[in-house]
């Protein structure tokens, strides 16, 4: 303790490569980060921009294959890079945490949870064990984890996702460590669920005044939790300042950008004429994978030329209504109907000209591109199998297509989808879905797994394509800023039932179904004070799973 | 940069030195040995010295080893902390690992101790060390080709085959040569023997490696067998036979087992459960053990070359349940994706999504399998050719000839050349599956790699 | 518990199905083919009659399903039979000689095989489990490289090449050993080690490679897993992250290892024991094999087909038994 130091944590001048084949490539090109004790960093960036890495090189650690090539990391006067693995061993765990991204896979399996809680603080001598279950069980309680007495008695697998997520946050804990390192801890959980989970993070950091550092892509979630943000593209600073200035002012190109992406939206189209024939017409649905039914009795139209969004957390049914549409899954009872006639239950038994009529985009531009094909060929099969076209006329429309995604055919035409960004694959999996010239199209989380700034480009190209050709879309979405966007009209899904269904502006202007309620009032708003308020608002034990455990 | 080149320097200084003192008559090496005994002596007289000093202790003497072992072990790691002043590497090196660097370097002097034993007791006649240099030999020269293959292909040929050369490891570059070697071997065995496979010399049992005057002949390098056939010939028609045997057996195993895979897979329902539940019962029963049972009944249909085809017919089918099981699970892994789901919705047909969707994202892991099950293959057609069932006379084969030579592998204390005749076919079988093994490692590898 | 039970009681009625099924093809394999084997076991030279009344004996005229069944039956009280071998040597001698069933001709060798397979384990369990588990954690060392290139010559290499190249150096030109494996019933058993040992290197060369590439597979599999970086980033010694958060973890699949490795040992076994002459049932299969006589290769066919399934069914137990979402329902 010789060298007291107002920095917590000081890297300077951080340089990391990764290894690729025989090379070392950069990943981390020369950044400085500094963190006070008791302060909490918000270090975000689009995937690939080295936030992860710059984290676990905070604690002095690096994975297989990475390495800290320049710069010093100094932890409350301790250097880091030349610290003995016994020094480094010594602080990990006591005084800097690690909370992990995936909770159900970084609890090892073989062992109850609050065994896993104790180790730490048994194996660094900060707690005998008996101290550090009873401790534990404390935790729990202030994490509010349900049954807190019990819960740690419990195998991972036992335990649902968000609850582990804070059980391991009450891990990091344990100790009462300087410094967490929170990396992505709410990304895999759904919107309820997530703010359950940061309203217990924030809390327990400021009642044990921990520092730490939080990595996200999510600019919302960002503004909640920190009180510095700073802003990593491609192993680059972009910038750094305190939250309330970066939200108000920022000040890079790229930063601002990054605002601008939640302002597209979308006017609200008249409503349909009453007597117009849907499109598509799901009538009745029910559904089972199995003997166990799915989907009960889903019921809605889309019309010509407009959006309905799907909107519901995982496992609530959109999919799988997806899937009944396209005739993968059979329903159970109820039926299609596509332009007022019944399509055949089974997509064998459907003939080529309805099943033209139907097209999907998925959501992972990667599978849904045979590798082995060509851009050529992967839009060029749809062209020649349903309309016929061969040879020339047939390189003729795959190139018009691509002009229609913005790509320039001669510069595509001929590369693998291996050679393609996320965005521009994406923009393929449009071009082959529209090289069937349908009427319906079914975007199945088309934009989740993009960056935003991409994301926003394949919405207003959707957006552009409906218009010039009169396209039809059912938009599947858990994001609601991507409903805000595009939709038309709102479906609301939970556990296999449509809960509400209505126009956009009336979905959302209250009132609501409780339901739509929570969802509305879970997606984070770019406002620092927005945790704050809804938690005066609708208190804490109204908000995520604990307010839909009560609707039941 | 000095690293990687550092291997083929050493690997053409060694094939310069060789060619030199071989071809040329310029003894190069014979000083580089007397330089050998020289380092080594001292070595040698601390080792026998230690073995009679611990003679009395008998079976404990182990115990001593071990715990010198660990002895200098530790006194090595705390040298390096004291002469580096504390670097990270001997700073942070656990005792096991410092144990196991002395463990190699133990095992590095043995070698090079026998080795120059070896020439100390270098006589007109073969020694005990004979075999003991033959393998030295073996796996230098190995590695002097293998790098210098490695380099000529990194030289020579497009873009793409020079950057896979260059990033391969030396083994598969190994493996591809030893491959390509038995390739030529294999199809012009008829040009490059010396004699016909079947023809019978009347002078049996000449003595292979030798000269005229202690019972070999120029005529005959490798010597001739119990009833008077040339070995080399029939190693090298060994080559066609057994080999070509062993790939038409695969490639037959492949056209069922990929068939039936691709097809449970796409289909589902009622046809994959029959077959896997088939394919299961089959799997149930070893594999050597089903052929051995079927080749028994067949034996008493068929005889001659006939048993020769329903051999291969039994073991392709018994092989094409292993290539059933991974064609499933891969086709399996692609009819769950995105882009498979698009083919089928867009309404094409069975012949399509097999041959344009599934088989060209399978080539990697099936052309990994082939090569598995080729080694597979052809170390079951050696077992039953050794058990005398496999290719039936007079087609020469490696697995009947380590049948027929097996014996002579007792004459090794006085005859090493004689004990060469079972190892040699022995041996070109352990090659070509060990060549095999080595690319398809590298395969498996780069296709792993890619995945992360 | 109570559906790990059940699980358990479902595999174990699979692989007793299984059985029933093999045995139905491996008598099916034999007696459908066409073939007359009263004629193969009385010569070219046997008169008609002789031909019949053996067919009549050894129920050739049967239908399939009869004698099936009646084989089965038999196997089931301990009756396996008698072999084609001994009946021919019975008929030369006009029928006056004791019958030898072959029961009492496997027993001594079935011993004898367990003993040579129980010997191999031994050595080789630890051996590769230890190699495997030291290359996982020094992945990419010269260690693992070397350890590499060994296993995957030996695994490539055909059994009676790994004898010949033992023999040669251990029994011929060092002396340690003997190469033929005389074994004896009623010897001591330092004496059936010393005897049997060159057959168990040569399957522990085999067996050791498969098993220690099949170790560092399972073990580099659960290093990457989150949970072990996980640990490590709580400061855990790294000794205590292999013990603790590895092992537990790793038993499933190193228990997998060892009982597929163990089910390869019965391959393994028949070309060994034809190498050293080691009277074991893979020898006595062979010879079998060899004079077509198809009491006895039914029989020792389906003992290597009972226990190659009986491990595939251990190895799945086990694996069940020690998964903890299996152990511990939700």
């Amino acid at each position: 303790m010789a060298d007291q130091s107002e920095w917590l944590v000081e890297m300077r001048g951080i340089h990391m490569e990764g290894r690729s084949d025989e090379t070392w490539t950069p990943i981390i090109k020369g950044v400085d980060l500094t963190l006070k004790r008791g302060e909490v960093l918000g270090l975000i960036g689009e995937s690939g921009a080295g936030k992860s890495t710059l984290g676990l090189a905070a604690m002095g650690f690096t994975r297989d294959g990475v390495r800290i090539s320049q710069g010093s990391v100094t932890f409350d006067g301790i250097d880091l890079i030349s610290a003995s693995a016994e020094t480094k061993r010594q602080l990990l765990g006591k005084r800097i945490a690690y909370v992990a991204q995936s909770a159900a896979a970084s609890f090892n399996p073989a062992h109850r949870l609050i065994d896993q809680h104790a180790e730490a603080p048994v194996q660094h001598g900060v707690k005998r064990r008996s101290e550090a279950e009873a401790d534990a069980v404390d935790l729990y309680r202030k994490l509010r984890l349900p049954n807190p007495d019990e819960i740690g008695f419990r195998y991972p697998h036992q335990v649902s996702g968000g609850q582990l997520q804070r059980a391991m946050t009450a891990m990091a804990m344990a100790c009462r460590p300087d410094l967490i390192i929170f990396d992505e801890p709410t990304t895999a959980l759904d919107v309820t669920t997530q703010i359950e989970v940061l309203a217990a993070i924030r809390e327990i950091v400021a009642e044990f005044d921990t520092a730490a550092i939080y990595i996200t892509h999510d600019l919302a979630v960002v503004a909640q939790m920190a009180d510095r943000i700073k802003v990593l593209l491609k192993g680059d600073e972009v910038e750094e300042a305190e939250t309330r200035q970066m939200l108000s002012n920022p000040q890079q190109d790229y930063t601002k950008s990054l605002w601008a992406v939640r302002e597209f939206q979308r006017p609200q189209k008249p409503a349909p004429a009453v007597d117009a024939t849907p499109v598509v017409s799901v009538q009745g649905v029910t559904a089972a994978y199995g003997k166990i039914d799915v989907l009960h009795d889903v019921s809605f139209d889309i019309h010509q030329g407009r959006t309905v969004a799907v909107v519901g957390e995982s496992g609530s049914g959109k999919s799988t209504t997806a899937r009944c549409i396209t005739g993968l899954l059979p329903p159970r009872k109820g039926q299609i109907e596509l332009d007022g006639a019944a399509l055949p239950l089974d997509y064998r038994n459907r003939s080529k000209e309805q099943l033209r009529q139907v097209q999907m985009i998925y959501q992972m531009a990667d599978t849904a591109l045979n590798p082995r094909q060509t851009i050529g060929e992967i839009i060029g099969r749809p062209v020649e199998f349903y309309m016929g076209l061969r040879g020339g006329a047939r390189r003729k429309r795959v190139e018009d297509l691509l002009e229609q995604i913005e790509l320039p055919a001669s510069q595509y035409i001929d590369r693998l989808p291996s050679e393609l960004s996320g965005g521009q694959k994406q923009r393929i999996g449009i071009a082959r879905a529209l090289a069937a010239e349908p009427k319906f199209i079914i975007c199945d989380e088309v934009t989740s797994a993009l960056d935003q700034l991409v994301a926003e480009g394949i919405l207003r190209l959707l957006a552009r394509l409906q218009d010039e050709l009169k396209l039809s879309y059912m938009f599947i979405t858990h994001d609601l800023a991507t409903v805000k966007s595009i939709a038309d009209e709102v479906v609301v899904m939970k556990d296999g039932v449509v809960v509400e269904l209505g126009p956009k502006t009336e979905m959302f202007t209250p009132p609501h179904h409780a339901y739509t309620d929570l969802l509305l009032s879970s997606v984070p708003d770019m406002d620092p004070d927005w945790l704050t308020r809804l938690l005066a608002e609708r208190g804490i034990e109204n908000i995520g799973d604990a307010a839909v455990g009560k609707m039941h | 940069m000095t690293k990687a080149a550092s291997g083929p320097i050493l690997a053409a200084a060694i094939a310069l030195l060789v060619a030199l003192d071989r071809l040329l008559g310029m003894p190069v090496l014979a000083p580089l040995y007397a330089l050998l005994q020289t380092v080594m002596a001292p070595v040698d007289w601390i080792a026998t010295a230690l073995g009679t000093a611990t003679e009395g202790l008998g079976g404990w003497r182990w115990l001593l080893w071990i715990a010198l072992l660990v002895g200098v072990g530790f006194g090595f790691r705390r040298l390096g902390q004291i002469v580096t002043s504390n670097r990270p590497f001997f700073r942070d090196m656990t005792a096991g690992v410092a144990v196991g660097y002395v463990l190699a370097a133990a095992a590095i002097l043995w070698v090079l101790l026998n080795y120059s034993r070896a020439f100390s007791s270098h006589g007109g006649m073969p020694d005990t060390y004979f075999f003991f240099r033959l393998v030295l030999h073996g796996l230098v020269a190995a590695f002097v080709a293998a790098t210098l293959f490695k380099l000529l292909g990194s030289w020579v040929g497009t873009a793409g085959s020079r950057k896979l050369f260059r990033q391969m490891p030396g083994t598969a570059a190994f493996g591809i040569l030893i491959i390509l070697c038995y390739a030529v071997a294999a199809i012009f065995a008829g040009l490059i023997a010396p004699h016909g496979q079947a023809a019978i010399f009347p002078k049996a049992n000449i003595i292979p490696l030798v000269p005229e005057a202690m019972g070999g002949s120029p005529d005959f390098p490798l010597g001739t067998d119990q009833i008077g056939r040339d070995i080399l010939s029939r190693l090298i028609y060994g080559a066609q036979n057994t080999v070509g045997i062993a790939f038409v057996t695969t490639m037959l195993a492949f056209a069922l087992g990929v068939t039936g895979g691709f097809l449970a897979a796409t289909l589902r329902g009622w046809v994959d459960q029959a077959l896997s539940r088939l394919v299961d019962v089959l799997m149930a029963i070893p594999a050597l053990i089903f052929s051995l049972l079927l080749i028994t009944a067949a034996s008493s249909l068929f005889d001659g070359s006939s048993l020769t085809v329903a051999m291969i017919v039994i073991i392709a089918v018994i092989d094409s349940t292993r290539v059933f099981r991974l064609s499933r699970a891969v086709g399996m892994n692609i009819v769950v994706m995105d882009y498979f789901e698009a083919a089928k919705l867009r309404g094409e047909g069975m012949f399509y999504l097999i041959f344009r969707e599934i088989l060209p994202n399978a080539t990697a892991p099936l052309l990994a399998e082939f090569g598995l099950r080729f080694c597979f293959v052809f170390l079951t057609i050696a077992a039953l050719s050794f058990l005398g069932l496999g290719i039936q006379p007079p087609l020469a084969d490696w697995g009947t000839m380590v049948k027929d030579l097996g014996q002579f592998v007792n004459y090794a204390a006085f005859l090493p050349q004689y004990a060469m005749l079972p190892l040699l076919p022995a041996g070109a079988i352990a090659l070509l599956t060990v060549a095999v093994n080595f690319v398809v490692d590298w395969m498996l590898q780069r296709s792993s790699g890619l995945k992360e | 518990m109570a559906s790990v039970l059940k699980i358990i009681l479902q595999r174990l009625a699979l692989g007793l199905l299984t059985l029933l099924v093999v045995s139905m093809v491996i008598f099916g394999a034999v007696n459908l083919l066409p073939g007359d084997f009263a004629q193969a076991i009385l010569g070219q030279g046997a008169t008609q009659e002789a031909v019949e009344a053996i067919r009549d004996e050894i129920g050739l005229n049967d239908p399939f399903f009869k004698r099936y069944f009646d084989w089965l039956g038999a196997l089931a009280t301990g009756d396996l039979g008698v072999s084609y071998a001994q009946m021919m040597f019975a008929t030369g001698m006009g029928g006056t000689t004791e019958l030898i069933p072959i029961t009492t001709q496997i027993a001594p060798r079935f011993y004898n095989t367990m003993f040579l397979a129980g010997l191999t384990a031994l050595i080789a369990v630890p051996v590769s489990l230890l190699i495997g588990v030291l290359a996982a954690l020094y992945r990419g060392s010269v260690f693992d490289r070397v350890a590499n290139i060994f296993t995957l010559s030996s695994i490539s290499s055909p059994e009676f090449f790994l004898a010949y190249i033992l023999i040669l150096f251990l029994a011929v030109q060092g002396q340690m050993l003997p190469s033929l494996a005389a074994v004896e019933v009623g010897m001591p058993l330092g004496a059936r080690i010393y005897n049997s040992l060159l057959p168990a290197l040569t399957l522990t060369l085999v067996v050791t490679a498969h098993m220690m590439r099949m170790t560092r597979a399972a073990i580099i599999n659960l290093l990457a897993s989150p949970y072990i970086e996980m640990a490590r980033l709580k400061g855990v010694r790294p000794m205590r992250v292999i013990v603790k958060h590895a092992l537990p973890n790793a038993l499933a699949p190193i228990i997998n290892v060892i009982a597929l490795n163990l089910a390869y040992l019965i391959t393994g076994v028949v070309v060994v024991e034809v190498v050293f002459t080691y009277p074991g049932i893979g020898n006595l299969f062979v010879d079998a094999v060899q004079n077509r006589d198809i009491p006895v290769v039914q029989v020792c066919c389906l003992i290597f087909a009972a226990a190659y399934i009986l491990l595939n069914l251990t190895a799945d137990i086990l694996s069940i038994v020690t998964n903890p979402r299996l152990r511990h329902p939700k």
